[in-house]
């Protein structure tokens, strides 16, 4: 109950911050502009992204490194079977953002792959031609509401996120997540908390390992490391909100008065 | 005296159109050429002068130096201009050739062009899929208002674009030093020294 309530409180604090912040016409989401988003916290911010960083380096990135040593039909399908409990999430968020016939589609893909994909280790829908899958989640479907990102943030161990994506995130446990629901207040002898946390660390390590080298190569070419993947994360999430299908043209026009004005000097 | 000025006429147009460069042709001859390089069983130090030269050649380093200093373009005098012009070519040699010379073999094919002004053709590619990895979308800027010699300008990975990120991270340097450039200019020549 302790725990409810005070996840209520910092819930509300920050959707509450967030409307202050979406206030300031900087923050506001501009159609064919990029996101001036704000790094209102910046020292604690490039504190806990050193923490982040020691952490990484101590523990994640060589659980990852291990992880990639794994027999190739293992990793795939503990990444097929993360993956098709995201659509727990994801399907709710079609739904929020209007788009029921890809809500349909993922019902369809998580259906099968949760039974005939042996509860989701294979991706049989891919197999038979379903659409790519894209992720959604709650701080996407707040963007695509036209509520503004507020602040840059670093969250301990979580990493980069802003005030609403981290306020969309806990909605995963106000009944938001049903394999949250379904693990912690489940009430039933196979699964538990400890399934749902292990779920999300295998995700994380998941994902650690698919970029081991591009973020030692980042890294090493970086002068400064923490503003460039600031800038890649609020890029990412910019084209998520738009649902900007990957390698999709739209993004190239964003940026084009800061290069026309380069061709006029 | 027709006939003279018939192949006048065709000689003026074989001259105006002999050096102009499509786009997606420039795109996937400059790939072509970096994917030689990297698969010639060259040692990193080669690889890396190797890439130098193709960079000095395809890539507008001067307008993508200028574009990463985002509003400080416009508060920064002359002379910190040059200095850091000088300073932006030596880091982005360095750092470009870095980054690729960690490839063996890349395979890139382009797939189409997009003409959005005068100026700018967008050229989409795919880095296509291994064993270790899925395909990679990969759109190019290219600059195209010299016709004879198109320049590369950005670089868009799935969506994420170098020029923005790199422009957002410079723009950080110089606002933690309360606007002043020659912060960003220590930061850059200690790059390349290292």
């Amino acid at each position: 109950m302790l725990k409810k309530l005070s996840i209520s409180i910092i819930y509300i604090c920050l959707l509450t911050f967030n409307v202050s912040a979406g206030s300031d016409g900087e923050l506001a989401l501009k159609k064919d502009q990029p996101q001036k988003i704000k790094d209102c916290f910046e020292k604690l911010n490039r504190a806990t992204f050193t923490f982040n960083q020691g952490l990484d380096k101590a523990l994640i990135k060589p659980i990852a490194k291990g992880y990639r040593n794994l027999p190739d039909p293992i990793q795939n399908g503990t990444k097929n079977a993360v993956t098709n409990l995201s659509n727990l999430v994801t399907i709710p968020n079609n739904v929020l953002q209007g788009d029921i016939r890809t809500a349909i589609v993922n019902t369809g893909r998580l259906v099968i792959n949760t039974t005939v994909g042996i509860l989701g280790t294979i991706d049989v829908a891919n197999k038979m031609g379903f659409p790519k899958y894209e992720k959604e989640d709650y701080g996407q479907t707040l963007g695509k509401w036209g509520i503004g990102p507020g602040c840059y943030m670093v969250l301990p161990v979580l990493g980069p996120s802003t005030v609403r994506d981290t306020a969309g995130s806990f909605a995963n446990v106000f009944g938001g997540d049903p394999w949250y629901n379904a693990s912690v207040h489940g009430n039933n002898e196979f699964l538990s908390e400890g399934a749902y946390i292990a779920s999300r660390a295998i995700s994380g390590v998941n994902f650690r390992a698919d970029n081991i080298e591009s973020f030692e190569n980042l890294e090493k070419n970086s002068i400064d490391f923490y503003a460039s993947i600031r800038s890649l994360y609020l890029q990412d999430r910019e084209n998520k909100i738009k649902n900007t299908q990957r390698g999709n043209i739209e993004v190239i026009y964003e940026d084009n008065d800061d290069w026309e004005e380069i061709d006029n000097k | 005296m027709k006939k003279i000025l018939i192949i006048l006429l065709l000689i003026n147009f074989n001259f105006t159109n002999a050096y102009s460069i499509e786009a997606d042709v420039f795109i996937q001859s400059t790939v072509n050429r970096a994917a030689e390089t990297l698969g010639a069983g060259l040692t990193k130090e080669e690889r890396m002068d190797e890439l130098k030269k193709i960079a000095l050649d395809t890539v507008d380093i001067k307008g993508i130096g200028f574009y990463s200093l985002g509003v400080h373009r416009k508060t920064a005098n002359e002379e910190q201009k040059i200095e850091y012009l000088k300073a932006f070519e030596n880091y982005f040699l360095q750092s470009f050739s870095s980054r690729l010379a960690e490839y063996s073999n890349p395979i890139i094919n382009v797939d189409s062009k997009k003409k959005i002004n005068e100026n700018y053709t967008i050229v989409s590619s795919t880095l296509a899929a291994t064993d270790k990895r899925p395909a990679v979308k990969i759109e190019w800027r290219v600059y195209t208002k010299n016709k004879e010699q198109p320049l590369i300008r950005d670089l868009i990975i799935e969506g994420l674009s170098l020029a923005r990120t790199q422009k957002e991270e410079f723009n950080s340097i110089i606002n933690s030093a309360s606007g002043d450039i020659n912060v960003l200019l220590e930061n850059l020549r200690n790059f390349s020294n290292n």
